[in-house]
Order: structure tokens, then C-alpha cells, then sequence
């Protein structure tokens, strides 16, 4: 029995794999429409989401199975102290499959120790997120037809975003890859990132302005400051608009940038960048579904 | 100074000066039955000074809690007096109960019943990371 827990839990052959997967899908969505009949996928989402749980919930409709769960620790037994592992191995009696978000790290992987059905990582606090980096390398992989061989900048919340964690995990078994992280210096890329990066000889630059690194740069992932990652509200006040992306900035940009970001947004692109071209995020949120489709069909091993 | 020579048991050899009450903790020593010698400040020609812990029994010796504490510790078995095996550490690549995450967002600081696992992420530097969320811990030295 396989999880996704870690982005590294997948080989490159494997995602190159999901990806091609999650393409055919969305060339022949109707081959698939039953893969995944009379199976049940359950969404433990401990924290709330919008964009993650329905992208399951989707993909498992879209496959033909079902779906159950809860979207709040607060209408889950969690409320009356119960485990994680106890609420996950109540769980497995009743679903083939689960997806579950929690805000402490490394919930997911404790699930997964005592779990009897595959766990998905739907994200565990500022830690992991692969099935955001999934959806991310697919888009990639749609927009510029490889994953190799271009600089990407990684802008805003470096410290808290596991979204942008994940993804550098992930792309760092890729070659020819530039990473600029730009980021305030409260906000900077964990030191531990940078140090993998450094012993895989992989280039990295850190800078504070976004307008200098723009001319550069392939790929522009923003992320937003998370309210939720801080303890102490001042600063999140302080450091919530640091950087917000729009046409003037873009000015300097290549002509096929492309911009990416996990969302929800706040403010962090301003909405008039949304018609420009070069604005691929709802592409983005439209990928998450097929890839997750693709994930579900590798776990359990269904065959089109 | 005059301990008894080990018969059957153990010897815990050159640990860093000062260590001793660390290991001796670590290792439980206390709820032993057996003699248990703790020697301080010894003299060593390859350290200056080390310590020493003989315990008079043939116990088994959790030698990842050892090797995560100091690799440079020597274990020696003694058997009829005589020393038979002289057992040299490393840095155990898994670590499971010795140490606890001291992230406050890890799952492990909500739920406690949950194993405590650390896995060798850097042997030069001698770090180890939680297995559920990463955060980082040095070994002792």
C-alpha cells in the first residue's frame, strides 16, 4: 500500500507518470468517467479549504466514486480529544482512500504509521503540500512542455509556504533549474531548503526586490502571507503587503512569463493582472483536479 | 582508587569527561539491580581525562541511544573476566523514544502516545530531523 505524504515519496518516473496520466484525462475526460466506481474517498479536513477538498471531492465524482468525510476539526470527533491515528483508523473501515488536511506537521505521516487504506497529505500546516506541487509540475509541464531548464522566482511568504517548500523538493531532481527566492528578510527560505540545495549544487539567489529579479525570470510563483502561520498578529500586519503583483511590475517581464499561485489570494496580485495572458493560476486551479484524479487512479491501482 | 574488576557485565569506555551522568540516565541505569561504577576524571592518554561506567551484569545496552550520545564511546563485553568483544559506535540512522520534537506546530507535542522518530539527515554536522515535520535536532556533540 502506497501514501503521498511527501513529494518524495514519488519518483520522477512516477510523476512524469501521473502527469501523462492526468493529460489524457483531460484530452478523454469520458474514459475515465468510471475507473473509479463503487469506491469511496474520504476527506479529513481538520483545517478548512476551499480549492483542496473540492478538487478531491471532484476528481473522485469525476472518476465515478463517492465521497464522505468532514471539512472542520470542530464537526469531527477531534472536538472530543480524539487521535489522529484513532480518527484515521475509524476512518479506513469505512472509505478505500484518504485525503486529509491537519494544521499540525507530520499528522498525515502519523496516519499513515496506523492507517489500513492509502493517506493522501492534503497538506499538514506550513509543512507539506504535494498534491499542490503536483498540481503545479503539471502546470508547468503544460505551459512550458518540460520540467527542465528554466528560472523560477518564488516571491512572498518563503519562511511559512509549503507550497513553495514542496515544490523546490520537488524540482530540485530536475536539471537545469534556477531558483530566485524573493522574499523580506523575516520571511526568508528556511535555512535547511537552502542548505539542500547548496549539497546538490544547485544555483539559488536570494534577494528583497521583486522589480529587480523580474527581467529574468521564466516562471513567477507568488504565494500569499498566511494569517493562520503567524502568532503574534502585528506581524502579519506588518509583512502582509510587502509585495503585490501588478501590470507595472509585469512591465519588465518576458513576454511568456508565467505566473503562477497556489491561492486563495488576498491582495498579493492585484485583480488586473487576471487578464493578462501571462496569468495562469486558475489554469492552475483547473489542473489540480486532473492531477488528483491521476493520484487517486495510482493508489489504488485502477486501470482506464 | 579501587573498583572491582567486571566479571560478567559491561564496560563503557572513554566517554567524553563529564558525560557520564547523561548516559548513565539515558540508559537507565538506576533501575538496575546489579553493581553500577561510575568513574569521573580517569586518565586517558588519548583524552586527558574521560569517564568510565562498569556495570557487573551482561544487560542489553540500547547502542543507538549510545551512538547518538557520543559514536566515540567504546563498549566492551566481559565475560569470565576476560574481554571478548570491543564494540565501536556510529550515529544510529534512526532514532526512535531517545529524543522529542521541540516543534510546538509537530504532532507529536499534541498527541504524545505518538513515537518520537528522528532520522540521520546530515552524519557530518550530526543532525537528525523529526520524522513528521522536519524540524531539526543536533546530536550532543
Amino acid at each position: 500500500m502506497r501514501h503521498l505524504i511527501d513529494i518524495t515519496d514519488l519518483t520522477v518516473e512516477e510523476i512524469d507518470q501521473l502527469i501523462a496520466t492526468a493529460e489524457d484525462i483531460m484530452e478523454n475526460p469520458a474514459k475515465y468517467q468510471d475507473v473509479a466506481a463503487h469506491k469511496q474517498l474520504a476527506t479529513l479536513f481538520f483545517e478548512p479549504s476551499t480549492r483542496t477538498r473540492l478538487s478531491f471531492e471532484s476528481a473522485m465524482l469525476g472518476l465515478g466514486g463517492s465521497v464522505l468525510g468532514f471539512s472542520s476539526a470542530a464537526s469531527s470527533s477531534t472536538a472530543k480529544g480524539e487521535t489522529v491515528t484513532d480518527t484515521v483508523r475509524t476512518v479506513s473501515c469505512y472509505a478505500d482512500i484518504i485525503a486529509m488536511r491537519h494544521p499540525k506537521e507530520g499528522a498525515p505521516f502519523a496516519a499513515s504509521r496506523r492507517s489500513q487504506v492509502p493517506i493522501i497529505n492534503a497538506g499538514d500546516g506550513g509543512h507539506n503540500h504535494p498534491t499542490q506541487t503536483l498540481t503545479d509540475l503539471l502546470t508547468i509541464h503544460r505551459e512550458r512542455g518540460s520540467l527542465n531548464n528554466f528560472t523560477i522566482g518564488f516571491c512572498g511568504d518563503l519562511k511559512f509556504g509549503r507550497t513553495v517548500h514542496s515544490l523546490v523538493n520537488a524540482l530540485s531532481r530536475y536539471t537545469g533549474i534556477h531558483f530566485v527566492f524573493i522574499a523580506p528578510e523575516e520571511l526568508k527560505m528556511p535555512a535547511y531548503i537552502n542548505e539542500a540545495l547548496r549539497r546538490k549544487g544547485l544555483p539559488y539567489e536570494e534577494t528583497e526586490s521583486l522589480e529587480d529579479a523580474m527581467p529574468r525570470l521564466d516562471i513567477l510563483y507568488m504565494t500569499r502571507v498566511q494569517k493562520e502561520r503567524f502568532f503574534n498578529e502585528a506581524d502579519y500586519i506588518r509583512l502582509k503587503d510587502t509585495y503585490v503583483l501588478d501590470p507595472a511590475k509585469l512591465q519588465s517581464a518576458k513576454a511568456d512569463l508565467c505566473i503562477l499561485h497556489p491561492l486563495p489570494r488576498v491582495n498579493e496580485i492585484a485583480v488586473s493582472v487576471d487578464d493578462d495572458p501571462r496569468a495562469r493560476y486558475f489554469e492552475q486551479v483547473r489542473c489540480g483536479k486532473f492531477i488528483r484524479m491521476a493520484l487517486i487512479m495510482k493508489l489504488l491501482d485502477l486501470k482506464a | 582508587m579501587n573498583i572491582d574488576s567486571v566479571r560478567n557485565g559491561i564496560v563503557l569506555d572513554h566517554i567524553k569527561a563529564g558525560a557520564c551522568m547523561e548516559i548513565y540516565k539515558y540508559l537507565k541505569l538506576d533501575q538496575l539491580d546489579c553493581q553500577v561504577a561510575i568513574i569521573k576524571n580517569a586518565k586517558s592518554s588519548k583524552m586527558g581525562k574521560k569517564d568510565i561506567i562498569k556495570i557487573d551484569s551482561p544487560i542489553d545496552i540500547d547502542l543507538d541511544v549510545l551512538g547518538y550520545i557520543d559514536p566515540d564511546i567504546t563498549v566492551d563485553i566481559i565475560k569470565d573476566g576476560h574481554l571478548v568483544e570491543k564494540k565501536h559506535l556510529a550515529l544510529p540512522q534512526k532514532l526512535v523514544n531517545v529524543i522529542h520534537c521541540k516543534n510546538p506546530r509537530c504532532i507529536t507535542t499534541d498527541e504524545k502516545q505518538l513515537d518520537a522518530i528522528f532520522l540521520l539527515s546530515d552524519p557530518e554536522k550530526r543532525t537528525y530531523r523529526c520524522a513528521y515535520c522536519e524540524a531539526e535536532r543536533k546530536s550532543h556533540r
